[in-house]
């Protein structure tokens, strides 16, 4: 593993340049905002690895509670199930009553429907096949620090197009504002994780992270549900965009998401090591009074 | 333009910056592991 992560660093860095000269040189110039567009292939892709990163840390804290007792833990597995086949059963359903395909959004997908579910029960049993209880703890405190520093870059980068584009650096607009208090809630998980030495830190940490995740589909669908200033969403959305547009969007994403990966990993290493050294120390200072004692 | 620039420059400040405080995390980590083996020693 040692000698894989600096390869890995390297690729992704060599990755990484490839999709800043895409943003730069390659990607056509916006017709009407200009060069200014372009931070939109920083900050999009950014968006999307905090959302994906938050959604790991609410599958981590779940998984911590409901698997320190067995039975919510079988009560977990069959509602994911059920929750996988509703939503194929769902999309199905939707597809031969017009009426009811009638009724639904224009932006929404019947195949968007159907996939839901399976991707959510998918990612969470992979991730209770990797992880053990220890592990999904460590995966939590991992996947909300690397989130919250996403997070961070979006809410940074975002005022940096509004001002030139709207004028404003910021509006209390239901998207922008969402979003602020997604990345205040993950920093008070941090902060709780830092601060709290009590033996429940961990588990009031997962319960703040389970209802702090209700924010992410709010963030995410603000746009549909609420008039807003915020662009309307590029890729299965009201909004449209230039394949070549497209193309560097993902060529980013895709970067930052090997990107954080990497991150990931480091940090999650580092959260191991540091249990097991506290672990140590305090099993030394246990010993301790006994050898003087003697 | 300057935008553009302040955007990139502040997200890749961002992320250097995070990666600064795992690494200074990891080398105060090793310094206390390696003085627990100086003790166990």
């Amino acid at each position: 593993m040692k000698k894989v992560f600096p390869i890995l660093a390297l690729l992704t860095a060599i990755f990484l340049s490839y999709a800043l000269y895409d943003a730069l040189i390659v990607a056509p110039r916006e017709q009407t905002m200009g060069d200014v567009q372009r931070i939109f292939y920083y900050h999009v892709p950014s968006a999307w690895t905090a959302f994906l990163l938050f959604f790991l840390n609410f599958l981590a804290s779940l998984q911590y509670l409901v698997r320190r007792n067995p039975g919510t833990d079988k009560v977990a597995n069959w509602l994911l199930i059920t929750i996988a086949a509703l939503s194929c059963v769902a999309a199905a359903v939707i597809g031969f009553v017009p009426s009811l395909k009638s009724a639904l959004p224009e932006s929404i997908q019947l195949s968007s429907i159907a996939t839901t579910g399976p991707i959510i029960a998918g990612f969470y049993f992979l991730v209770r096949r990797l992880f053990s209880l220890e592990g999904v703890d460590a995966l939590a405190v991992t996947t909300a620090e690397v989130g919250v520093v996403f997070c961070t870059v979006v809410l940074v980068t975002g005022p940096l197009w509004a001002r030139p584009v709207w004028g404003i650096w910021w509006t209390w607009d239901v998207r922008l504002t969402s979003t602020l208090v997604l990345w205040l809630i993950y920093v008070s998980y941090l902060v709780l994780r830092r601060f709290s030495s009590s033996g429940q830190t961990p588990v009031l940490a997962a319960a703040l992270a389970v209802f702090g995740a209700l924010d992410v589909p709010l963030v995410y669908f603000s746009i549909w549900i609420f008039r807003t200033q915020h662009p309307q969403p590029v890729i299965g959305g009201g909004g449209s965009i230039d394949p070549r547009m497209l193309h560097v969007l993902l060529i980013n994403w895709l970067a930052f998401l090997c990107f954080a990966g990497l991150v990931c990993w480091s940090r999650y290493r580092l959260e191991l090591l540091k249990r097991q050294v506290e672990e140590t120390q305090a099993l030394e200072a246990l010993l301790e009074p006994r050898s003087a004692v003697r | 333009m300057n935008f553009l620039y302040a955007a990139y420059a502040a997200t890749w400040a961002i992320h250097i910056g995070y990666l600064i405080t795992v690494a200074r995390r990891y080398a105060r980590l090793k310094r206390e592991i390696d003085d627990m083996s100086r003790k166990d020693s």
